[in-house]
C-alpha cells in the first residue's frame, strides 16, 4: 500500500497538476525564453525520449513490465514518419540525377527499379500518421500477446525484448535497399511542403512536441488514476493474488504495453520531424536501455520525475560531451552509478524524501493547509 | 621502387599557371612567418575576409573537428583526428590562414549519426566555424550532410567512400570508388592474369557499391565472378564463405569487410589453409590501421589497393611520417584515410588563400583547381567536383603491418563519383 502512496509523488490530485502546470510553465514559457532555437531544438529533441520515458514509467513503475526494448517502437514510429517524409523529398524533379527517378535516393543505390508496395501507401500522410501510433501498437500486441498468454515475465521478457530489438536492427540494416540500412532514412526536406528545417518551423514543432508531450502525460495520469491503474499496480506487487479474483491478468500487461508502444512511437515520429532524419541507431540495444535509464534517473515511479530525468541525462549528455570530447563517457557513467547507488528512486524519490517534507512544513506554517501535499514516508526498501 | 622519382618527374610536368603561382606563394610563405604578428591580418581586415558572420577575429579562425572519440569507431577515427591537429599545428606554425591563427573546436560524434548531426549543427550554429574536418563513416556523412547545406558549412570528408555524392559544401578527400577500384583491377588482371573474382564484403552502402562497380569492371572484361557474398557488420564467422571460396576457387578474393571482422576473416582464412602467398586477395578496406587488430602474420601477402600507404618513399611523406611521429609517438602508424585527413586543413587553407576569404560561398567557388604539392602521398588537385585527383597504389602486406607498395598508376586518376556505365 504504501508503494501506491509512493507512486503518487507529487502528492494528492492538486500536486499532481500543480506539477503538471509547473512543467508545462517550464517547457513553454522558461525554456523559449531562455534559450536560443538550436538549444530550443536539441530540448525538443530531449522531449521525444519523454515520451518514451513515460511507457516505460506506466509499464515498468506501475505494472512491473521491464521492458529492454521501447527502441523498436521509438524507431518504428520515427521510420513511419520518416517514410512519408523520404517520399515527399524523393519526386521525380528533385531525384532526377538518379537512374530512377522519384524512389528515395537510397533506393536508388541498391538498384531497386520501383517502389516497394509496403512503401506506396506513405504517400499519404493520414496513413502514416495513424501508422506512427498502429504499427508500433500492433507489434507490440502480437508480442504481449505471446508472452503474457504463457505467463512469460520479468527478466525472460525483458531479455526477450531485448532480442526483438536486435533482430529489427538486423532486418533494417540488412535490407538496405528497402529501409536505407545502417545510413537510415536521411535528407528529409518537407511536410506537405512546409520546410521542416527552418527556424520556425523548429520553433513550431517544439511547441507541437511540448503540447503533445503535456497531453501525454496528461492521458498516463488518467490511466493512473483509473480502477486500470490501480490494478496494473496490483499485479506488479501480487500477481496471483489478482488473477485468484478473476482478472486475466495477460490482458492488463498487453494493454499497458501497447500503451507505452505507442507512447514511444509518437516520440519517434516527433523525434523525426525535429531532427531531420531516422537511423536503425535508436532502435537497437543500447538506445533502448539508455531510454531505460532515463526513466530510471527521473525516477520510475514518477511520470513528471521521468521528464526531468531525460532532459537532465541529455542535457548532461550535450554538455560533458562539448566540454569534455574525450573524457564525457566517463562522466556519465559516474552519474547512472550514483544515481543508482545513492537515489535508487531517482529524481523525484529524492525530491520526495528531501524537498517535499520540508516544502510541506513551509506551506503547512505558512497557512494553505489545504493546497499542502500529503507526504507519504520513504519506503523503498519495503 | 623509385615512387619519389616519378613524382617529382610528374610534378615538374605539370603545365599549369595556376600551379606556378601558388608555388610562388608557397615559397613566399616562410617570409609571412617573418612578418609582425597580425600585419597579414592588418592587410586582410576582418570584415573584408568575412562576411557572413563566421568566427573570425583579427588574429584567430575558429574550425572544428568532428570525429567520434568514443565508442566503435573511435579507433578508427583517432587517426584522422590526430592528423588534422597535426595538419593545423603545422599551418599555425607557419603563421595561420591569412594571418589569422586557428583554433580548433573538438566534437565528439560518438560514433552515432544522430550525435554526429547534433555536433555538426552546434559547430555550424553556435560555433560558427569556418570550416569542419571530420566525419569517417558514409552514415555520418549523410546525417551531417543536410545540416551543411541548410547552414552553409564547408566539410572536408577523408574517408574513402562509395561515390554518387556531390556536395558544394563538401571536399572529398579521400578516393571515390571508381579511382580505388578500377585501376587495381586492371592491375591485378594484368599482372597476375586473374580471370574469376570472389567479391566478398559488409553488409551496407560502400562494400555494396564497390562491388557493383567492380562487378560491372570485371564482367565488361569478359572475367568472371564466381560468388559475391555480404556479412553484417561486427560479423565473426566467415567459415561458411571461406568453404565457398575453397569450392569456387577463384583467382582473386576481392575483400570488402571493414572494422573488427577483419580480424576474424583473416585469421579464419588462415586457419582454413589459404596461403595468401598463393591465392591471391585483393583488399579495399584494410589500411595499416586495421593491420594493427589483424596481425601482419595473418594477413601478410595480401594486396590492399589504395592511395597510400606508410611506406610511401618520398620527401612530402617522410616530412610527415617523422612530424607525425613525434606528435603522436613512435608506435602509432598512419593510414590511407589518415592521410587524407591531414590534407583537408592544407586544402582549406591554401582555397582560403586563393580566395582571399573564410566566407563559405568563395571557399566553395574557389576550390576546384586547388594544388597541394606538399601532400605526403604526392600532388593533388581539386576537381570541379569537389574530389581529388590522386593516384591508386596497390601494396603487399607484409608481417610487420606495413605495405611494400608494388604499383602505383602512372597519372592522377580523375574523380568520377556518378560512373557512366557502373551504375
Amino acid at each position: 500500500m504504501t508503494r501506491t502512496l509512493q507512486g503518487r509523488l507529487f502528492g494528492r490530485i492538486d500536486g499532481d497538476i500543480a506539477g503538471i502546470l509547473l512543467l508545462a510553465a517550464l517547457l513553454v514559457i522558461v525554456l523559449p525564453l531562455g534559450l536560443d532555437i538550436f538549444r530550443l531544438n536539441m530540448v525538443g529533441k530531449y522531449l521525444t525520449y519523454a515520451f518514451v520515458a513515460l511507457g516505460l514509467v506506466l509499464c515498468w513503475g506501475s505494472a512491473g513490465i521491464l521492458s529492454l526494448g521501447q527502441g523498436i517502437f521509438f524507431g518504428i514510429g520515427g521510420y513511419c514518419m520518416a517514410m512519408f517524409l523520404k517520399l515527399e523529398a524523393s519526386s521525380p524533379e528533385a531525384t532526377k540525377i538518379q537512374s530512377t527517378p522519384g524512389i528515395p535516393d537510397f533506393m536508388d543505390w541498391n538498384q531497386l527499379k520501383a517502389l516497394p508496395w509496403f512503401w506506396e501507401p506513405f504517400h499519404s500522410l493520414t496513413f502514416a500518421t495513424v501508422a506512427v501510433v498502429a504499427v508500433p501498437a500492433l507489434l507490440a500486441f502480437i508480442v504481449g500477446l505471446a508472452m503474457f498468454k504463457r505467463r512469460v515475465g520479468g527478466v525472460y521478457f525483458a531479455i526477450i525484448t531485448q532480442a526483438f530489438a536486435a533482430i529489427l536492427t538486423i532486418l533494417i540494416v540488412g535490407q538496405q535497399g528497402y529501409t536505407g540500412g545502417i545510413n537510415g532514412i536521411t535528407d528529409l526536406r518537407t511536410l506537405k511542403g512546409w520546410d521542416i528545417r527552418t527556424d520556425e518551423a523548429k520553433l513550431v514543432l517544439y511547441f507541437v512536441n511540448a503540447a503533445l508531450l503535456i497531453g501525454c502525460i496528461l492521458l498516463c495520469l488518467y490511466v493512473r488514476r483509473s480502477k486500470l491503474g490501480r490494478i496494473l499496480v496490483a499485479l506488479r506487487d501480487k500477481e496471483d493474488r489478482v488473477r485468484f479474483s478473476g482478472y486475466d491478468v495477460a490482458n492488463f500487461k498487453i494493454f499497458v504495453f501497447c500503451f507505452a508502444a505507442a507512447l514511444s512511437a509518437v516520440g519517434g515520429a516527433m523525434f523525426t520531424l525535429q531532427v531531420g532524419f531516422m537511423s536503425p541507431s535508436f532502435v537497437g540495444i543500447v538506445p533502448s536501455i539508455e531510454m531505460v535509464i532515463y526513466c530510471a534517473v527521473g525516477g520510475r515511479l514518477s511520470l513528471l520525475g521521468a521528464v526531468y530525468g531525460t532532459l537532465l541525462v541529455n542535457w548532461a549528455k550535450t554538455m560533458l560531451s562539448e566540454s569534455f570530447p574525450e573524457l564525457w563517457l566517463f562522466a556519465m557513467g559516474a552519474l547512472f552509478i550514483g544515481v543508482v547507488m545513492v537515489f535508487p528512486n531517482g529524481l523525484a524519490g529524492l525530491y520526495q524524501q528531501f524537498i517535499a517534507p520540508r516544502l510541506g512544513r513551509l506551506l503547512l506554517r505558512t497557512g494553505t493547509r489545504a493546497g499542502a501535499p500529503i507526504i507519504p514516508p520513504h519506503t523503498a526498501a519495503d | 621502387m623509385s615512387s619519389d622519382k616519378i613524382d617529382a618527374d610528374k610534378l615538374t610536368s605539370l603545365p599549369s599557371p595556376l600551379r606556378r603561382k601558388l608555388l610562388l606563394g608557397m615559397a613566399a610563405l616562410p617570409a609571412v612567418g617573418l612578418l609582425p604578428r597580425g600585419a597579414l591580418a592588418q592587410a586582410l581586415p576582418t570584415d573584408a575576409v568575412n562576411t557572413t558572420k563566421l568566427a573570425v577575429t583579427d588574429s584567430t579562425v575558429k574550425v572544428g573537428i568532428l570525429h567520434s572519440t568514443t565508442g566503435t569507431m573511435a579507433i578508427s577515427e583517432t587517426g584522422s583526428v590526430q592528423a588534422e591537429k597535426l595538419a593545423i599545428a603545422q599551418i599555425n606554425e607557419m603563421g595561420g590562414v591569412l594571418g589569422r591563427k586557428i583554433e580548433v573546436i573538438q566534437e565528439d560524434g560518438a560514433s552515432d549519426w544522430p550525435t554526429f548531426a547534433e555536433k555538426a549543427r552546434k559547430l555550424l550554429v553556435e560555433d560558427k566555424v569556418a570550416a569542419v574536418f571530420g566525419c569517417w563513416t558514409s552514415a555520418s556523412r549523410k546525417a551531417v550532410l543536410p545540416v551543411f547545406e541548410q547552414y552553409n558549412g564547408m566539410l572536408y570528408y577523408p574517408t574513402f567512400y562509395e561515390g554518387l555524392e556531390q556536395s558544394k559544401n563538401v571536399i572529398y578527400t579521400g578516393q571515390e570508388a571508381t579511382q580505388q577500384i578500377l585501376a587495381g583491377l586492371d592491375w591485378v588482371t594484368k599482372e597476375k592474369g586473374a580471370k574469376s573474382f570472389f567479391l566478398i564484403g559488409s553488409d551496407y552502402i560502400w562494400p555494396r557499391t564497390s562491388n557493383k562497380i567492380a562487378r560491372k569492371h570485371i564482367e565488361m572484361h569478359g572475367q568472371k565472378v564466381v560468388g559475391e557474398e555480404y556479412f553484417p557488420l561486427g560479423h565473426t564467422q566467415f567459415n561458411s564463405v571461406i568453404n565457398k571460396i575453397k569450392l569456387t576457387k577463384p583467382d582473386v578474393i576481392y575483400a570488402s569487410v571493414v572494422g573488427g571482422s577483419n580480424v576474424a576473416f583473416y585469421k579464419q582464412l588462415k586457419a582454413a589453409g589459404i596461403d595468401l602467398n598463393k591465392q591471391v586477395l585483393m583488399t579495399i578496406s584494410v589500411t595499416e590501421d586495421e593491420m594493427l587488430g589483424i596481425g601482419g602474420e595473418n594477413i601478410a601477402g595480401a594486396y590492399a589497393c589504395m592511395k597510400y600507404f606508410q611506406s610511401l618513399k618520398n620527401p612530402n611523406n617522410e616530412k610527415f611520417v617523422a612530424a607525425f611521429k613525434k606528435m603522436w609517438g613512435g608506435e602509432s602508424v598512419i593510414g590511407d584515410v589518415t592521410q587524407a585527413g591531414y590534407l583537408g586543413p592544407w586544402l582549406w587553407k591554401l582555397t582560403a588563400e586563393k580566395a582571399k576569404s573564410f566566407d563559405i560561398d568563395k571557399i566553395a567557388a574557389a576550390s576546384a583547381g586547388i594544388e597541394f604539392t606538399g601532400a605526403p602521398e604526392g600532388y593533388v588537385r581539386i576537381h570541379e567536383n569537389h574530389h581529388l585527383w590522386s593516384k591508386t597504389r596497390v601494396g603487399r602486406a607484409r608481417t610487420d603491418g606495413q605495405f611494400d607498395v608494388v604499383f602505383e598508376t602512372a597519372d592522377l586518376i580523375e574523380p568520377n563519383p556518378f560512373p557512366k556505365g557502373y551504375q
